[in-house]
């Protein structure tokens, strides 16, 4: 048999067990994502986000947040940001005059009695966050039919299949662990999933031109010895690149500062999650479709005319 | 796979050549006269600064420009003696009644491309209004086109209102374009204080001066606030100057008075208009206006007759300042709402370099010994063509004069990571070869060749990605996009261009010792 590879393990007997446990995973992220709901940040829920930062370090958080209250400005949330004297404010309310930000900085100054350094300021109107969210959901969806597109035409249909079922397993999931710790989904978030759909399918492509090759090359053999093989041929490119791109991932996480941090968690979440799925959920879909040498010779040949 | 021709080989270190001196242009100080001077900019989120997204409300202007028509239609139906009736504005449409046979005449008038009415736009080729008819009651709007006319030339003014006011204020490269036929994107860099020009952006600096009405009874009167107090005073609704005619004006320091104020010159019209108005009615209060606000109400003393003249209203400096910019660049057509913003203040900017740089260059020696951890001597030509891939991706973005933001720097640091995977897919098919080729040199040049389609494919789906990020996304976003997706290119550049002439150096020099990898 084809035993060039280094390693040899049986991920077949791992199919059945971990395929159950992606499908779990995926309905409990449907599940949690339709009952808990994402947190939509002000990108897409409108409002307004400030990052202040209080020159007088005396400055309780709690005081903050009286301060807001006394404004009533509806639903306010206020919460520490990175360093000592950093702090996040979102801010609910749409309909906001144009100088409300100005009046707001001095309001809550001459409260509490310190310089308040408005660092960031977010403020979007309802308008707007729903034209961002429409065309966030119009990237992701564009995003897969063109993966699907793609493969389609360099493989055949079963690959195609295969490889958007994975990614849906991991967008799901990253968006289920989202929900589930109520993280803020803005415009970069929609960046990271749009960067773990191309990573996620650039993971599985890789096992699956392997696999190609090979159903080329030994015609005899089932697909479901081929693709296993071929996953561990692929096996020590699959983790090192995870581990170098895992690399780059947490140094952004760790070192990138807090407005990165949303980001670069998506993406560690997905790396992991994608690099899972190309091995137990395309791999195994493919099997499970039964493609063969014959599908991909006669495939091959149609193109010779 | 390992041979390189000579011409080959000088374009592919020609490119390498030219695009690290074009990164290098970014070391070179502005102040030097340096003849090539791009630059990578550095975006608003990194360098501080403001982004806002005005929308026009056309309400206004729509609702006038359907008065206008009503008193045309007026004009009309009395020349060609219509009898009409029950006519009236409703929610942006005219609606009256008419009798049987005149409803035909209008409306073969209507429809009529020369009527003096209706508008026919070449342009879209439709009417600029279009009707509806039920039983005898007609009802006239504004068409989609025609709607499209009216927004178009009031974001057009406004356009041109703004760009003076933010000229004015003297901002560093301003960035003011239309997106859309409503809205204005306004991108002020650098700016400490958006609070300011916001303020000034949002006035639609209505200037009017109007006769305070003599009793509160007094026909065609409104009632209006103070700028400054809660008072009220009634002022005729007859505008005697309005701000059109306007030539200048300026703050001031009133000695006499001992206060700032703004001081104004008439056009030759105006002046002449201001000039009677003002010696007929010598005692009266004459109200200035500035959007609905009255400023100040002073009485007249004497007749102005030079065509300047002085408004006064408990100012300080720079509202005075404020007050004379406005009405020096003009009223907006219509009020502009700020519908997004955001800003970064310099210090956060600041910030986010130095988190960017240092996740940089951390995440980039973590991959770089990694690589040379995994694969000893090949790991150096992965990360040797690393370091030309890095160097290249900055050359192109200082080529096309990119803009970098902290998404972006993101972009960088993920193109690092996952930049070496096309190295790893060769290395390992190399690595394969080894056990079943006879020579090294067989073993290198297939696995080049079999990791191509894997290569190209894996590469391909992130650009897919890159690519509709970019069309799609907005603001800092888009910058990942950008940095993603030139990274891909130069990636593959890097590696099988170079990395691959490196290694056949290599390969050549070890063909006869044993396993390399």
């Amino acid at each position: 048999m084809i035993s060039q590879s280094l390693k040899n393990y049986n991920f077949i007997n791992f199919y059945k067990k971990l395929n159950f446990v992606s499908l779990t995973l995926v309905f409990l992220s449907i599940f949690i994502i339709f009952f808990k709901g994402l947190n939509l940040g002000v990108d897409f829920k409108g409002g307004t986000l400030i990052e202040i930062r209080t020159e007088n370090s005396n400055v309780k958080i709690s005081e903050i947040r009286q301060s807001f209250l006394k404004m009533s400005l509806g639903d306010v949330t206020v919460k520490k940001f990175g360093t000592e004297n950093d702090y996040l404010v979102k801010i609910e309310s749409k309909d906001n005059e144009n100088n409300f930000i100005e009046e707001l900085n001095q309001k809550l100054s001459s409260d509490l009695g310190s310089e308040i350094n408005f660092r960031r300021v977010e403020n979007v109107g309802p308008k707007v966050s729903s034209e961002l969210l429409e065309a966030g959901l119009l990237a992701i969806s564009l995003s897969l039919a063109a993966m699907l597109f793609y493969i389609w035409i360099r493989f055949e249909w079963q690959f195609s299949i295969a490889a958007i079922a994975a990614i849906i397993h991991d967008v799901l999931i990253t968006l289920g662990i989202f929900s589930l710790f109520s993280y803020e989904i803005n415009l970069s978030i929609v960046a990271a999933v749009l960067t773990i759909v191309g990573y996620s399918m650039n993971d599985t492509v890789v096992i699956f031109d392997r696999i190609r090759e090979n159903l080329k090359k030994y015609t005899k053999i089932p697909i479901s010895e081929i693709s296993n093989n071929s996953t561990n041929e692929t096996l020590s490119r699959t983790i090192i690149t995870s581990v170098t791109t895992l690399l780059a991932l947490l140094s952004i996480y760790i070192f990138g500062g807090e407005i990165l941090k949303g980001f670069s968690f998506a993406m560690i979440v997905g790396v992991i999650v994608g690099t899972y799925s190309s091995i137990f959920v395309a791999t195994p879909i493919l099997n499970y479709t039964n493609v063969s040498s014959k599908s991909i010779l006669k495939e091959e040949d149609n193109e010779n005319f | 796979m390992l041979y390189f021709s000579k011409t080959k080989l000088i374009l592919i270190y020609s490119i390498i050549v030219i695009f690290i001196l074009f990164s290098l242009l970014n070391l070179v100080d502005d102040k030097t006269n340096f003849p090539i001077s791009k630059k990578i900019n550095l975006g608003l989120d990194l360098q501080g600064g403001s982004y806002l997204l005005m929308e026009v409300d056309s309400r206004p202007i729509i609702n006038h420009k359907l008065q206008e028509k009503i008193l045309e239609l007026r004009k009309y139906f009395k020349k060609n003696k219509v009898s009409y009736k029950k006519l009236k504005l409703d929610a942006e449409s005219i609606s009256f009644t008419l009798e049987e046979d005149h409803k035909e005449k209008f409306l073969n008038f209507f429809t009529n491309k020369e009527n003096s009415i209706n508008s026919y736009l070449d342009r879209y080729r439709a009417y600029e209004m279009e009707h509806l008819v039920e039983n005898n009651n007609v009802r006239i709007k504004f068409s989609k086109f025609g709607l499209i006319e009216v927004k178009n030339s009031a974001l057009d003014q406004s356009l041109e209102i703004v760009r003076r006011r933010i000229d004015e204020i003297g901002t560093n490269d301003p960035t003011i374009i239309k997106r859309g036929n409503d809205r204005i994107l306004i991108e002020l860099p650098g700016i400490n204080d958006p609070n300011r020009i916001k303020k000034l952006l949002g006035k639609t600096a209505n200037l009017s001066f109007r006769f305070v009405a003599e009793s509160e009874n007094t026909f065609g009167s409104d009632l209006l606030l103070f700028e400054n107090s809660e008072d009220e005073l009634n002022v005729s609704k007859r505008i005697i100057l309005s701000g059109d005619n306007l030539l200048s004006a300026k703050p001031n320091f009133d000695n006499r008075a001992n206060q700032t104020v703004v001081s104004f010159t008439l056009d030759r019209a105006g002046a002449r208009k201001f000039g009677r108005a003002t010696a007929d009615n010598v005692g009266k209060r004459l109200a200035i206006i500035l959007d609905n606000k009255i400023i100040s109400a002073p009485v007249i003393n004497e007749a102005i007759l030079s065509g300047s003249g002085q408004i006064s209203g408990n100012f300080t400096f720079q509202s005075a300042t404020d007050l004379a910019l406005l009405l020096r660049s003009g009223a907006l057509p219509a009020p502009l709402n700020i519908i997004e913003e955001r800003s970064v203040g310099p210090d956060l900017g600041e910030d986010s370099i130095k988190a960017g740089t240092i996740s940089l260059i951390i995440g980039f020696f973590l991959v770089i010994i990694f690589m040379v951890f995994k694969y000893r001597k090949l790991g150096l030509i992965a990360d040797l063509a690393l370091i030309i891939n890095l160097l290249l991706l900055i050359g192109v973005l200082t080529i096309l004069e990119a803009t970098l933001t902290l998404p972006g720097i993101a972009g960088i640091i993920l193109t690092v990571g996952m930049a070496v995977d096309a190295n790893v897919l060769i290395f390992e098919r190399i690595k394969e070869g080894m056990k079943y080729e006879n020579s090294n040199i067989q073993a290198f040049d297939e696995g080049y060749k079999k990791a191509k389609s894997a290569v190209l494919d894996a590469n391909i789906t992130t650009l897919i990605s890159a690519i509709i990020l970019f069309l799609l996304g907005s603001g800092p976003v888009k910058g990942f996009a950008v940095t993603l997706g030139i990274g891909i290119l130069t990636t593959l550049f890097s590696v099988y261009f170079f990395a691959r002439h490196i290694s056949s150096f290599y390969v050549m020099k070890n063909k006869d010792k044993g396993m390399l990898i």
